[in-house]
């Protein structure tokens, strides 16, 4: 197994994890679509990166961060919904992403679709340290979260600030986010915010199996789809989707066969 | 009438407004310690306003003076439950290291085994049991129940509030008490402050059946002038 597998596989596991946990408050929050409309936020932080010759994944986060901040503060000042904001926001992104990068083909599709071939041990310790830190930092504010999901005048009762742990999320989110790209691209990392999610949901009765299970998901999609795409000669990202669906899709059947034996 | 000694909340001149749309308009009234306060009005009213400005959620003028120190314990009128996967256990559980049987007993929950049920999937009755107790958990002295049995059918209503009644004399908690229903509020309730954005009666809860101030209540919004203490 070369170097290049061993760090995109290590990679794939702690952003699989941390994508997945994340991700599976935001499919409760009900902002699934957030969740992956706001990865290709970070296309004209790619181009930039690129263009300006510095890593592009700092400015795909910055960009990330910014429009979240943006849209969070635009929502509490006008009220309009998060999924329109972020529509706006994120169209808006990729036409200044593609107007950025319109010369260079050749970037643009990396930055599409990501390409887990150019991980470097650097890029595999920051994706490491991210993921620890924004599993730990998510895990300290969960249960406000949810509390604030149920009533929002529940958690404030209970002196929870909304706003504040809203805002941490959204950073979090976005760090996670901006670290998945290099391994499904920006087309398709919502991919791990959302399914590992909804497939735990199937088979969870509790938070806690729900929180685990998302996370467990996330790596299983993640690893074998590395593994696999890297033995059959195919692009990682896609070949990543299309086991976290059939994944779901088992859930699904597992689901459906609970119900039927209860 | 009450000495101020044992008030233990004091309103003056409260006045909420959002983008120039006036929500209480210079709500003044005082409540004795111990003793549960209905608020009742019409939808729209600010009922809900006013105990989230209590909250100091919402921004506002006028004074609020909580004469001690306040554990406030809230049981709102919505929940969004049916899409989350969490058990009654880990709900109670939120910040709390309490004895989960325990706090089902203060709220007659005798059947344990909804512990580990999905908040989701148990009755309206249930659930509003379940908020009650986690808004018991923290041992407040201030109780806020916003239509606290909402969604729950007539003969489970009527224990609820025998057990906040009982609640209430144990522990001497303050309760404020939105609701609807009048034949809960001459029960239950030992003061009354009806609300249409202004105060349209502030007094004696017993009183809620004469029809003149059933009138005053619920005709053509009249404000009063409230003085302080007034019961």
């Amino acid at each position: 197994m070369s170097e290049v597998v061993i760090y995109s596989l290590v990679t794939a596991i702690f952003v699989g994890v941390s994508a997945g946990y994340l991700g599976s408050l935001m499919v409760l929050e009900k902002m699934a679509l957030v969740g992956d409309a706001l990865s290709h936020v970070a296309l004209p932080g790619l181009a930039i990166g690129v263009l300006f010759n510095f890593d592009p994944l700092v400015g795909a986060f910055a960009f990330l961060f910014a429009s979240a901040v943006i849209i969070w503060h635009i929502q509490r000042v006008t009220k309009i919904s998060f999924e329109a904001l972020v529509g706006a926001m994120f169209t808006f992104a990729l036409a200044l992403g593609i107007l950025l990068m319109g010369n260079d083909l050749e970037t643009l599709e990396e930055a599409l679709f990501g390409d887990i071939t150019q991980v470097t041990v650097y890029y595999m310790g920051a994706a490491v340290v991210i993921s620890i830190v924004a599993v730990f930092l998510t895990k300290l504010i969960y249960k406000k979260l949810v509390l604030a999901m149920i009533s929002e005048d529940l958690a404030i009762a209970k002196g929870i600030n909304i706003a504040k742990t809203n805002l941490l999320y959204l950073f979090l989110v976005s760090l996670v986010v901006a670290i998945g790209i290099q391994i499904v691209g920006t087309l398709l990392v919502g991919f791990l915010v959302i399914v590992p999610a909804i497939a735990a949901k199937n088979l969870s009765g509790n938070m806690r199996k729900y929180s685990i299970y998302s996370a467990v998901f996330g790596a299983a999609s993640a690893v074998p789809g590395i593994l696999l795409a890297n033995s059959l000669s195919l692009p990682p990202g896609p070949v990543v989707v299309v086991v976290g669906i059939s994944i779901f899709a088992a859930t699904v059947l597992i689901n459906w066969r609970m119900k039927l034996t209860s | 009438m009450a000495n101020s000694n044992g008030y233990i909340l004091k309103v003056s001149n409260l006045e909420v407004k959002i983008q120039n749309q006036v929500l209480l308009d210079h709500v003044n009234f005082n409540v004795e310690k111990g003793t549960t306060m209905a608020i009742l009005g019409p939808n729209g009213a600010g009922k809900t306003v006013l105990l989230r400005t209590l909250l100091n959620r919402v921004p506002h003028t006028g004074t609020i003076d909580w004469t001690e120190e306040v554990k406030i314990g809230y049981v709102p009128q919505y929940v969004s439950t049916a899409d989350i996967p969490m058990t009654v256990r880990e709900f109670l559980s939120i910040g709390n290291g309490v004895d989960l049987e325990s706090t089902l007993d203060k709220v007659r929950l005798t059947d344990k085994s909804i512990l580990d049920k999905r908040l989701g999937v148990v009755s309206g009755g249930q659930l509003r049991r379940i908020l009650i107790a986690w808004a018991l958990n923290d041992n407040p002295n201030v109780l806020f129940l916003d239509e606290p049995t909402s969604g729950v059918d007539m003969d489970s209503e009527e224990p609820i509030y025998l057990m906040l009644n009982e609640f209430k004399k144990e522990h001497k908690i303050t309760i404020f008490l939105i609701t609807h229903n009048i034949h809960i509020v001459q029960e239950y309730a030992d003061s009354l402050l009806a609300l249409n954005k202004c105060v349209t009666y502030c007094g004696a809860a017993a009183k809620i059946i004469e029809p003149d101030i059933q009138r005053q209540i619920y005709g053509e919004p009249v404000c009063v002038e409230t003085m302080r203490g007034e019961r």
